[in-house]
């Protein structure tokens, strides 16, 4: 175990907040803990006017990037990709002098509405979460940062109703515990299709 | 007075009749006024005799354009242009005077009188030449702007003509000059101050005068304006912009110096003041009437008994006269590199004689250096030069222009960004944040306001801005309102801005009037007016309180701006079933629009089309971000 604790942003990218029922709670817990920094991207660029300077200090500042959002149309809400677009500049995070992410880890929270069963080659969305979120595995590979596969809630509009909320929020707060003491055992978590399934048995020990 | 009332309604009728007549031919307003000079003198009779009295007065139109002429030069731009002005001009004088004095000796003139033939024939007419420029549109060109640098190195020039012109009076020289000087002053029972002065005294005084008009019109001016401004009498201030140039013509005559010379120096003075636009729009109107009667003087005093007498003589020097000005000109333009129609414009435009040129005539006879029989005739042949000017650039419409129209098309986009001005009526809290905001985007911006204050305040913080009354039709002229792409209308005065989108959108259709209501019905009123573009000084201001109010009581940032967006939205919506209705209302009863009801009115749309939303969810006016609902899965299963 490192003296350092890792520093973990979180980028939480939710337009409708008010008829979340997932998400905001687990931001809400999130910011509860002391190693995380968590950001509202709708809260503070209501008219997605982002300050790009501020977005690259703090990705400076931190070593462990999290993307935590409702998958929507498989991919990000708006103000995330426009986050992407607009701080993810030639020079900073890739091509010449571009190397400021180099290093450091990436993963990307979300809730699907669909059941694991439909994000399968079978189901009806015919290719996995982690599938989808591949621009973003390219972006962490040309950034030069180390990918983790999505931590994942599937049917999360049902989720109040089963009861699955709050282990879940359990269970990423294991994650982020994990990721800020650096003993998530990367490797093997590379590998899995969604990172929260196996999670209890892939820490360092 | 019953004569003076008679020969007054003869000249205005008769240019009242001609001008406009002139104009729908096409031949522009100054051969219209000639025309009609012609009529009522020469061919029907009516006046005659009085006519050069009048003249004199009217001469002080040019005095006048000179002074305008003088505000439209700050003085960086007159030391800008001092290569043209010298070169070009200097070339042009030089040059002309030397091939028709020599032509002058050549036909026998001893070489003094041919001489000072040759200077006065060297002027050209800046009163015909910047009228028209300013009715054609040509200003602007290359060609137009030469020949304005040509036109004032010739005003200057007058100077050292009227010193130069007594001596050539062989040949007891200066001690005849002096004593012409005094026999003219005792015979007009003009007043001077000069006569009889030792040259170096003389000397002396025409520099104190001058002096006076550069000190004395930048130093005391302004404390001037603002005092009379203060009063906020408008017919107080034309009669200060008045006072100021008689004061100063009379200044110069007094010391033997053009008036003309004098008030654009003036002019020069004034024209980096913020009271240049009033100026202007206060001036503009008495020189145009006074120009278009010295036209018509010109006209009427065509003497058809000498012209009959001489007419093979005036006719070739005026033709010779012409001829010897456009070639010279012509060869300048090929030297300074003027190209295609501009060329053309330059040496047409400056081939007649000018104004000053019977000013100089009658000097000369009065210092015995031209006989009064030859000085009639050469009067003829300024007149008939000056006759047959609008006929040149009616060629040159009509026959130059066609000709190079092909080369042309290329340089069209040059002129236009010179027109992308925006003028600003109202600079106070509102105007001054609009001509902020576009000044830092590199808009040119032209601000004007009736409050010397206001003004003051701008000057203080470097933002050029003139006093004046935006709602004055030729205040707007002078700002340029011709060549602005758009007005900003900030006014207080509500009715006022109405009235004055009124005229604007009448007037200069292509001019896009932005205007700032006070509310809803002033809304409606500019509207209706034919604004482009409305918006309600504090509608925006409410709007990003009523946002800031909600996040403070709790609501996410993101969805008190989707609330706003969505109010405005509904504004939007009703705005023209609104107006549509202001307007029926406002016809009905023509002066009391029931403004409550309206409001009424959409304050119902309003709360109704919110409360739609909670019971509706798809409600158009507020659909956002919206996750699929529960169990939408065991439709997508059937689906499949």
């Amino acid at each position: 175990m490192s003296e350092d604790k890792k520093k973990i942003l979180v980028l939480f990218a939710h337009p409708a907040q008010e008829r979340s029922e997932v998400n905001k709670p687990l931001f809400t817990d999130c910011q509860q803990h002391g190693d995380v920094t968590a950001v509202d991207l709708y809260r503070e660029y209501p008219t997605f006017h982002i300050n790009i300077d501020k977005e690259q200090q703090r990705l400076r500042e931190h070593d462990v990037i999290i993307f935590m959002f409702p998958l929507y149309w498989y991919s990000t809400p708006a103000i995330l990709k426009q986050w992407q677009d607009l701080v993810l500049e030639y020079g900073f995070a890739y091509g010449a002098n571009g190397h400021a992410l180099e290093g450091k880890t990436f993963l990307c929270a979300v809730t699907a509405g669909g059941s694991e069963a439909a994000y399968q080659q079978a189901g009806y969305n015919h290719f996995t979460v982690r599938e989808l979120l591949q621009p973003l595995e390219q972006t962490a590979s040309l950034t030069g940062m180390n990918y983790l596969p999505p931590f994942v809630l599937f049917s999360a509009r049902n989720a109040v109703e089963e009861n699955r909320v709050n282990a879940h929020i359990e269970s990423f707060r294991h994650l982020l515990t994990a990721l800020a003491e650096d003993n998530l055992d990367v490797e093997t978590s590379r590998a899995l299709p969604v990172l929260n399934t196996k999670l209890s048995g892939s820490f360092n020990a | 007075m019953t004569a003076y009332f008679i020969q007054a309604f003869i000249y205005l009728c008769a240019a009242v009749i001609a001008v406009p007549l002139a104009k729908r031919f096409g031949l522009g307003s100054v051969l219209g006024y000639l025309m009609a000079g012609v009529v009522i003198g020469p061919i029907i009779g009516l006046v005659g005799s009085e006519t050069n009295t009048l003249q004199h007065f009217a001469e002080f139109g040019v005095v006048m354009m000179l002074f305008l002429v003088g505000l439209e030069l700050e003085p960086r731009m007159l030391w800008d242009m001092r290569n043209k002005l010298i070169g070009l001009g200097g070339l042009q004088i030089g040059l002309t005077t030397a091939i028709i004095t020599a032509a002058g000796i050549y036909f026998g003139l001893s070489w003094s009188i041919a001489l000072t033939v040759g200077l006065i024939f060297a002027l050209s007419s800046t009163a015909i030449v910047l009228q028209t420029f300013n009715e054609k549109g040509l200003s602007k060109t290359e060609g137009g702007k030469n020949a304005f640098s040509v036109l004032l190195f010739q005003d200057i020039a007058v100077i050292p003509m009227l010193a130069l012109i007594p001596l050539l009076a062989l040949p007891e020289l200066v001690e005849q000059a002096q004593a012409a000087v005094g026999q003219a002053a005792q015979q007009h029972e003009e007043l001077s101050l000069v006569a009889g002065l030792p040259g170096w005294a003389y000397g002396i005084v025409v520099m104190l005068a001058i002096a006076a008009v550069v000190v004395g019109g930048h130093y005391l001016s302004r404390p001037l304006f603002r005092y009379v401004a203060s009063s906020g009498l408008r017919e107080i201030f034309t009669a200060t912009a008045l006072m100021l140039v008689i004061g100063i013509a009379a200044l110069m005559s007094l010391v033997g110096l053009s008036p003309a010379l004098g008030t654009f120096l003036a002019g020069v003075v004034l024209a980096n003041s913020e009271f240049r636009h009033e100026l202007e729009s206060n001036i503009e109107p008495f020189k145009g009437l006074l120009l278009g009667l010295f036209f018509i003087t010109v006209g009427a005093g065509i003497d058809f008994g000498v012209l009959a007498d001489n007419i093979g003589p005036v006719l070739g020097i005026t033709a010779g006269v012409m001829l010897v000005k456009a070639l010279v000109l012509f060869l300048l333009a090929l030297i300074f590199r003027i190209k295609n129609s501009d060329r053309w414009l330059f040496a047409l435009s400056l081939a007649q004689a000018g104004e000053f040129g019977f000013v100089l005539l009658s000097y000369t006879v009065q210092n015995h250096v031209i006989p009064t029989d030859l000085a009639q005739m050469l009067s003829l042949v300024v007149a008939l030069s000056m006759f047959l000017t609008p006929g040149l650039f009616i060629f040159f419409d009509k026959v130059i222009v066609p000709r190079f129209e092909h080369f042309e098309n290329d340089r069209e986009t040059d002129e236009i960004t010179e027109k992308g001005t925006v003028i600003i009526a109202g600079i106070g809290r509102f105007g001054q944040m609009v001509n902020r905001f576009l000044r830092a985007n590199k808009i040119d911006t032209v601000v004007l306001d009736h409050q010397i204050s206001q003004v003051e305040n701008l000057k203080k913080i470097n933002v050029k801005s003139f006093y004046g009354d935006a709602t004055q039709p030729d205040l707007l002229h002078t700002a340029g309102i011709e060549e602005a792409t758009m007005l900003v209308i900030a006014i207080d005065n509500n009715e006022r801005a109405v009235e004055l989108t009124k005229y604007v959108k009448h007037t200069y259709p292509k001019v896009k009037v932005f205007a700032r209501a006070f509310d809803r019905g002033h809304h409606f009123e500019l509207k209706h007016a034919g604004a482009d573009f409305i918006i309600s000084e504090t509608y925006h201001s409410a709007l990003e309180l009523g946002k800031e109010a909600l996040i403070s009581l709790g609501v996410h940032p993101f969805k008190a701006e989707q609330k706003k967006a969505t109010l405005r939205e509904l504004e939007l919506c009703y705005k023209d079933s609104l107006f549509e209705s202001w307007k029926k209302k406002t016809e009905d009863s023509k002066y009391s629009a029931h403004f409550r009801e309206l409001f009424i009115e959409l304050e119902t749309a309003i709360a109704k089309a919110m409360k739609s939303d909670h019971f509706d969810e798809q409600a158009r006016v507020e659909r956002g971000w919206t996750p699929p609902p529960k169990d939408y899965e065991k439709e997508m299963n059937k689906t499949e």
